[in-house]
């Protein structure tokens, strides 16, 4: 009986607002509303991308202690951060895809980074040395899924000139690299943060 | 006579301190003065050829001939054992780590790199792209055996 009425009471709400959608409009012009609509649309897209941008910042992602003190300090010694030429990759180059679906996937993954910087999952150095192999893994899965794209956004094996690569170097890019078979991050784990006890994690 | 005394010791230690580097090395201070900071020779370059070193004598751990800066070697990893450890080295063709590595302290074989030998840089160490200050003279003792037999051909 309750559920019924309430269903009715649903229903003529709906057709209410269906009803003002649907009416043209008494007050407004046709013009009005088209070009204010076009620029609601270009401020509120605007407003959106900007929004975006301005998490896709190192100064952000380094905002919070965790990423700040922990990952952060880590990198500053790899070749990603300091080197002879001063180009460098920020947090986002490697860890937000650029193109524009597969950012806004991850970054509604990256919800769950505000939960926990808000309930403290790793807010500790101790938490996070215990957290780092999972969070670690999500990031090797992700980028042996898509290839190493993040890397590959700056490392062309197109472009390798393998006369100024070390032995050690062309054996491996020249072979399994260029064959597919392996991909970055299968050799080049590690390079820009420390990595955990994988050898614990391997016994597990 | 003093006068002419305190000239020639004068004469005589200004001629030794021009002689001083004349086929004497340097040190890292150069001809700096003590009250002058010395400029600093630019950082080296590390060997990156990967082509063995030869051994000076049976016991030396050999060198690295390859860049290793910034590998992690702590707790939780060790990078060299990405490449040099014993199941590695089918992938890698890196030179595996010796048996010795393998021995604890008491001589027994463990299947696993020894603690006590983890730490890859206490004794391998990379070499920079340097002109040696100072020419090593070094004989290692097959040499020096040789040369005390007077075996011919061998010279010191």
């Amino acid at each position: 009986m309750s559920s019924a009425s309430a269903f009715s009471r649903l229903k003529a709400w709906g057709r209410r607002y269906w009803v003002t959608l649907s009416t043209p409009s008494k007050f407004y012009s046709l013009g009005f509303l088209t070009v204010g609509g076009f620029i609601a649309g270009v401020i509120f897209w605007g407003g959106f991308n900007t929004a975006l941008e301005v998490t896709n910042t190192e100064t952000f992602c380094t905002g919070c202690h965790e990423m700040r003190e922990n990952v952060f300090v880590e990198l500053q010694p790899t070749i990603h951060y300091t080197n002879r030429s001063g180009v460098r990759a920020t947090c986002p180059d490697c860890h937000v895809p650029h193109n524009w679906t597969d950012k806004i996937a991850r970054k509604m993954q990256a919800s769950k980074e505000v939960w926990g910087n808000i309930f403290g999952t790793i807010s500790t150095r101790e938490k996070f040395l215990d957290k780092r192999l999972e969070l670690a893994q999500h990031e090797w899965s992700r980028l042996k899924a898509n290839n190493s794209l993040e890397c590959r956004n700056c490392h062309n094996l197109n472009s390798m000139d393998f006369t100024r690569q070390s032995r050690r170097a062309v054996e491996m890019h020249s072979t399994v690299l260029a064959r597919g078979e392996k991909t970055c991050i299968d050799c080049h784990k590690g390079i820009a943060h420390l990595l955990p006890d994988l050898k614990a994690a391997a016994a597990k | 006579m003093k006068k002419i005394l305190a000239m020639l010791f004068c004469c005589s230690m200004l001629s030794a301190a021009a002689q001083v580097g004349d086929g004497h090395p340097l040190g890292l201070r150069g001809t700096a003065p003590l009250d002058k900071e010395a400029v600093a020779p630019l950082m080296p370059k590390m060997v990156n050829d990967d082509i063995r070193r030869g051994r000076a004598f049976a016991m030396q751990p050999p060198v690295i001939p390859h860049q290793i800066e910034n590998y992690q070697v702590d707790r939780n990893f060790n990078k060299c054992m990405t490449c040099h450890g014993r199941d590695r080295v089918l992938d890698s063709q890196a030179p595996m780590v010796s048996v010795t590595h393998f021995m604890d302290r008491d001589g027994n074989f463990r299947s696993e790199i020894s603690p006590r030998r983890y730490f890859c840089t206490q004794c391998h160490v990379p070499q920079m792209e340097v002109k040696v200050p100072v020419e090593n003279n070094f004989i290692d003792a097959a040499k020096t055996i040789a040369v005390n037999k007077g075996v011919k051909g061998v010279n010191k």
